[in-house]
């Protein structure tokens, strides 16, 4: 009997152990699997944006991701005037509006193709279409393209640090963090 | 100590110190077989040969892959195929075994369904079985990724994005899943292991389990006949084989069984050797760019039919029905609330139920393939509906099955 609870205390003393053992080597299985330094540190693209022509796309890359860059023509900022959701999700450099997006469906990831005849966005993966400031008009998309912090400098936008008006969009929910 | 004696021959030498006669009787030849059975229950020896197959050929494509993003597409479409001897015969012998394994796991499946063999004492062969159609997924679409082609890609861009959950919006999830923003060389390389390593090695022990749930319920018959399998082994035993209702598993049974294997392995090579492009996407045969979606993405045939279920729906109610879809066949033996063991034909409403099952999911899957445009939305949509209706209804129609 004696013997017996001794043997129960040991029981339970190893799995008390074995169980911080346990989660210790969890911790530190989930932080291997982690994004290294070396790719967080990669996320930066600098933009000049005094080269884009009207209703052009032109796809740019960060973080391995592609960026939709897409100059708004006068007529397109017409339109997009008339709908205040749609102006919201435009930057505005000099005098110039431009679409800048994450170019990948918020569905599933795919990269939408752009038809400059019909100024929208149709994405072959499940059909989701998004309007020409990458604004959702047909489901499954969620919503419309995510847009990637940026910092206007200049004529320069760089991607990957957040400057007041990506800021003011986050807070008006115009976009999600990417 | 046991007791040793000097040894009348190797066969004594081993059985003195591995009870192998005994070994032998337990696993083979006093393993007994029903004989009221059809060549659907050739199935699982198909599927071992297959796992064989699989393995093999993966042995020597690892030899000579490599999981690297700059590397990888060459080392599989140029080393393997073109320098090494017959690696093209790995290459498409592996390609074809992946895509045809999933066809017999369906055969499997459906003729457990419409024989009833999750019943009565078998639930943990059917949920075994059911956690091995999950690690054989995962095991498929790891593969899938190593080519690192264009489908490689973007199928690992559309599944890890399944993680985010919707709504949910869990990015940091899908980058810890990938190691990176993107599908990018943490992502190939992690997946790498897990197609080689530890997928393996959890299939091979889910097919122990599923072999160890079918030794003490024994296999079902084509009447779903309760055997007392002492007694018809007894009568065998004594001498009456023409009486009893059992066989031995060896050589007997496996006689038999190891023929349809045969029939099927002609199928088999066949496919290898003059129509092994079913199983190679001509899409995979573009590097992997980031920065293009190919035109139109859809999974291996055998995915149709749960990526149909997700696809007509908005983002969070698709992820709910594909969850659903996902986990609801496990379910079937606590689902299926009639006490009959017999086959799907004399169990009333369930007959037109199995077969209403089986239709919908070959809709779904042609669906899949085709792009989504009218009126195909429209099919899809309404038999994604029927799928998740008929799962509802199970336990209703079963539960006013009459005993038979």
């Amino acid at each position: 009997m004696k013997n017996s609870s001794r043997r129960g205390f040991m029981g339970k003393a190893f799995g008390v152990f074995a169980a911080g053992g346990a989660i210790a080597s969890l911790y530190a299985m989930k932080k291997s699997w982690d994004p290294l330094p070396s790719v967080k540190a990669a996320g930066f693209t600098t933009l000049d944006m005094s080269g884009y022509t009207d209703n052009e796309l032109v796809v740019e890359k960060w973080r391995g991701k592609p960026i939709f860059v897409l100059k708004q023509s006068a007529e397109m900022l017409k339109k997009a005037e008339a709908n205040p959701k749609d102006m919201d999700r435009l930057v505005k450099i000099g005098d110039a509006h431009f679409m800048v997006c994450v170019g990948l469906c918020t569905h599933l990831g795919c990269i939408p193709g752009y038809r400059p005849d019909t100024q929208d966005f149709l994405c072959a993966c499940h059909g989701g279409m998004y309007d020409f400031t990458a604004e959702v008009t047909k489901a499954p998309p969620p919503r419309g393209l995510d847009i990637p912090p940026f910092k206007i400098d200049g004529t320069t936008l760089v991607l990957g640090e957040e400057g007041p008006e990506y800021k003011k969009m986050l807070e008006s929910g115009t976009t999600l963090k990417v | 100590m046991a007791h040793f004696t000097k040894a009348t021959s190797i066969k004594d030498w081993l059985n003195q110190r591995l009870a192998i006669e005994k070994v032998e009787k337990v696993m083979a030849s006093e393993y007994w077989i029903p004989k009221n059975i059809n060549f659907l229950w050739a199935m699982g020896m198909i599927l071992v040969i297959t796992f064989a197959l699989l393995l093999v050929s993966g042995i020597f494509l690892l030899m000579y892959y490599q999981p690297n993003v700059t590397t990888a597409f060459d080392s599989v479409n140029y080393t393997i195929m073109r320098e090494v001897d017959f690696g093209w015969l790995w290459r498409h012998v592996h390609g074809v075994a992946a895509s045809v394994v999933f066809l017999i796991i369906y055969i499997h499946m459906f003729t457990g369904i419409y024989y009833g063999s999750y019943k009565k004492g078998r639930e943990m062969i059917w949920i075994s079985g059911m956690l091995l159609f999950v690690a054989f997924s995962a095991e498929a679409f790891s593969g899938y990724m190593l080519p690192w082609g264009q489908m490689s890609y973007w199928a690992g861009m559309v599944i890890t994005n399944l993680f985010s959950g919707g709504s949910l919006h869990a990015d940091g999830l899908v980058e810890w899943i990938r190691g990176d923003y993107v599908p990018a060389q943490a992502f190939l390389n992690r997946f790498f292991m897990l197609h080689v390593l530890l997928i393996p090695v959890a299939i091979m022990g889910l097919i122990g389990l599923h072999f160890g749930a079918l030794r003490i319920p024994h296999v079902n018959n084509q009447d779903g006949e309760e055997i007392d399998f002492d007694v018809e082994s007894k009568k065998y035993l004594d001498g009456d084989k023409a009486g009893s209702k059992v066989i031995r598993f060896a050589n007997d049974f496996m006689a038999k069984d190891m023929m349809v294997v045969g029939f099927y392995l002609v199928f088999f090579f066949y496919l290898v050797f003059y129509h092994y492009g079913f199983a190679m996407d001509p899409v995979n045969f573009d590097p992997a760019d980031g920065l293009k979606t190919p035109a139109h993405i859809y999974p291996e045939w055998y995915f149709l039919w749960s990526y149909e279920i997700l696809r007509p729906f908005s983002t969070d109610v698709g992820l709910m029905a594909f969850a659903f879809a996902q986990v609801i066949f496990m379910m079937l033996p606590f689902l299926d609330r009639s006490p009959n063991t017999v086959p799907a034909s004399r169990r009333g409403l369930f007959k037109y139920w199995f077969w209403a099952m089986l239709i919908d999911m070959i809709i779904l899957t042609a669906m899949g393939k085709v792009p989504p445009v009218e009126p195909f939305g429209s099919i899809g949509f309404y038999a994604a509906l029927t799928f998740i209706g008929l799962w509802i209804a199970l336990p209703f129609i079963t539960m006013m099955e009459k005993k038979v």
